[in-house]
């Protein structure tokens, strides 16, 4: 019989711990797949943060760290610079981590173009934590920190990262993706794996943002929320590419 | 050994920490510890090594902790207000066992407080300052040769315990200038199954600090106070001067115990029996070193407002008989001074 489809080998056997139809395990088979085809499994370090994907470590068969909250790219910068540089280090954040709590590593690891992939995991709300606002909350949308709908006099508006960071020199590729549907899931892979090949090829650092579901944080069913994303999210956080050696006069 | 230079204290520091094979380093400004830095920003180039000027301590400690996780040696310095913001990563990289050293040249605190020299920092040194149940090793040298001995040995401690390790200074033995000897060079002995290189022949390694539940986290717990319980044990590190037939004796640690060298001096000339106990552990306190010091009275000295006096009590046969001097604010007592208040509390407890 014909092997049409299996588990990468590259993943452990435990199962993942993210909720039904959350983004995080649909990422994290991304990163699996890529890993497995490009051969990059004994060259590979990956920074993992807290929140959701906390337990990410013990997924993979991939030497792996557990960062403190925020801290992943300060970690990552002290890792990547003593390895040689055909080794891959994949940083792994979401949005509490990334833009709340390590707002200034990730930019200063972007200005000073530190040769990791940032994999961020946008999905507007604090998972692990109990559905709480994150700086990406959507304006209006109800958390438990924000029960009358994120006010923008109050909160400030939503964050969009992957613009932020591509505005900043040191940054050599940043583009926005989504995991809501089958085109968008292959798109997230293209991107991912593309970051990968700019790292390896020594270049500076590749921030990939991933529009995620939080069914459990939303309060949506699992095919509810591949709408919201679709018609909420996709409004404010615009999918497309920031910053790319191969776009002229961006 | 080299020939004597004239070199100071963050200096040798610095360049003993590179002789010990510490290419990586990474801090962030702050007085009286800047030098450290600057040295590192100009060797790096020369040895091929790796220098970052991190945004803030919260980074530059963890950036460390990244580095040590390859197996490299690395190392940041800072000042009080500094390691506060580093604490997080102490307790992290303790739990991950991550050898890093850290170099504290301490200020008074509290807050921004002044720069001078001052040990206002023992307590977050000590007895941890981050979460949770964890120790760091604490050296606390008192001269710049002291300095540029104890920083190789702060890498082979780190490294020995997989636990990071702290050198403890202030503004006055970082910034003054003393002949010294520097360590020779030496290269790294990389022999480590822990670290995170790319799963290339091996098993794959994980360094993470997050539980899977709490029966597996307590024994998590349990084998980190093995380890400490062990380091307490075996590397208890003091210095005794004359007290074999002394009555009274000075406890002090670092640039305070060398003020108390020139007191022990003039009491002796006065006839007054003191002698001293200079902890050159903090972590693990020399508890040893007091023992078998029955019937004597102990005065504490610190640059601080009595931060070390409940160790010296857990570790004297008489706690009623501890007493303490210390100045605050980076003000640092004269030799007299401290030799009046010993002669004021031999008067006192002789009555």
């Amino acid at each position: 019989m014909k092997v049409i489809y299996e588990r990468p080998k590259i993943l452990t056997d435990a199962y993942f711990k993210y909720c039904g139809g959350c983004g995080h395990g649909l990422v994290n088979k991304i990163i699996a797949e890529i890993l497995e085809e490009e051969k990059l499994q004994e060259k590979t370090v990956i920074v993992w943060p807290i929140g959701c994907s906390v337990y990410a470590d013990k997924y993979f068969n991939v030497d792996s760290i557990c960062a403190l909250h925020g801290r992943a790219p300060a970690v990552a910068t002290g890792i990547k610079r003593n390895l040689p540089n055909d080794n891959l280090v994949i940083v792994y954040q979401g949005d509490g981590d990334l833009v709340s709590e390590g707002m200034a590593e990730i930019i200063h690891s972007a200005i000073r173009g530190e040769k990791f992939t940032v994999i961020f995991i946008n999905n507007a709300i604090y998972g692990m934590t109990g559905g709480q606002m994150a700086p990406t909350t959507l304006l209006g949308q109800k958390t438990t920190t924000s029960p009358y709908g994120r006010k923008e006099e109050e909160s400030g508006a939503p964050v969009n990262m992957a613009e932020l960071i591509a505005n900043i020199k040191g940054c050599y590729y940043s583009e926005r993706v989504a995991v809501n549907s089958p085109r968008n899931i292959l798109a997230t892979k293209r991107a991912i794996k593309k970051a990968f090949n700019y790292q390896l090829e020594g270049k500076g650092l590749c921030f990939i943002e991933v529009l995620s579901q939080c069914p459990t944080g939303w309060g949506m069913k699992p095919l509810k929320t591949l709408e919201h994303v679709e018609r909420e999210m996709l409004k404010v956080y615009p999918l497309g590419v920031f910053k790319s050696p191969e776009v002229k006069n961006q | 050994m080299g020939e004597k230079l004239f070199m100071q204290g963050n200096e040798a520091l610095a360049e003993s920490a590179i002789r010990a094979g510490c290419k990586f380093y990474c801090g962030y400004p702050i007085t009286p510890s800047s030098e450290i830095a600057e040295y590192y920003a100009k060797r790096m180039p020369e040895e091929n090594g790796v220098f970052i000027q991190a945004e803030t301590e919260v980074a530059a400690f963890n950036m460390i902790a990244g580095a040590t996780a390859t197996g490299n040696r690395a190392m940041t310095a800072t000042s009080g207000p500094g390691f506060s913001l580093g604490v997080e990563a102490m307790s992290f990289m303790a739990a991950a066992g991550l050898p890093a050293v850290i170099v504290d040249v301490m200020r008074p605190g509290p807050a921004d407080g002044d720069i001078l020299a001052a040990q206002g920092d023992y307590f977050q040194v000590v007895k941890g300052g981050g979460h949770g149940d964890y120790n760091t090793i604490v050296l606390a040298p008192f001269s710049v040769q002291e300095m540029a001995d104890l920083t190789p040995q702060a890498f082979e401690l780190a490294e020995k315990y997989r636990n990071p390790v702290v050198i403890v200074s202030d503004g006055m033995l970082a910034k003054m200038m003393e002949s010294v000897e520097l360590p020779e060079k030496i290269e790294q002995k990389k022999n480590f199954d822990w670290t995170l290189t790319g799963a290339k022949g091996r098993k794959h390694n994980v360094i993470t600090t997050c539980a899977t539940g709490p029966e597996q986290w307590e024994q998590f717990n349990l084998e980190l106070q093995k380890k400490f319980n062990t380091i307490a044990a075996n590397e208890q590190r003091w210095e005794a001067y004359q007290i074999e037939d002394a009555d009274f004796i000075i406890v002090a640690f670092g640039s305070v115990a060398r003020i108390a060298l020139s007191t022990i001096k003039k009491a002796r000339e006065n006839g007054l029996k003191v002698g001293m106990i200079r902890p050159i552990t903090l972590w693990p306190f020399p508890k040893k070193a007091f023992a078998e010091l029955k019937d004597k009275d102990f005065l504490v000295v610190e640059l601080n407002a009595g931060q070390m006096v409940e160790d010296v009590k857990l570790a004297v046969p008489d706690k009623e008989r501890v007493f303490f001097y210390g100045r605050l604010g980076g003000v640092t007592p004269t030799p007299d001074e401290l030799f009046n208040k010993i002669r004021e509390l031999y008067a006192k407890n002789n009555q």
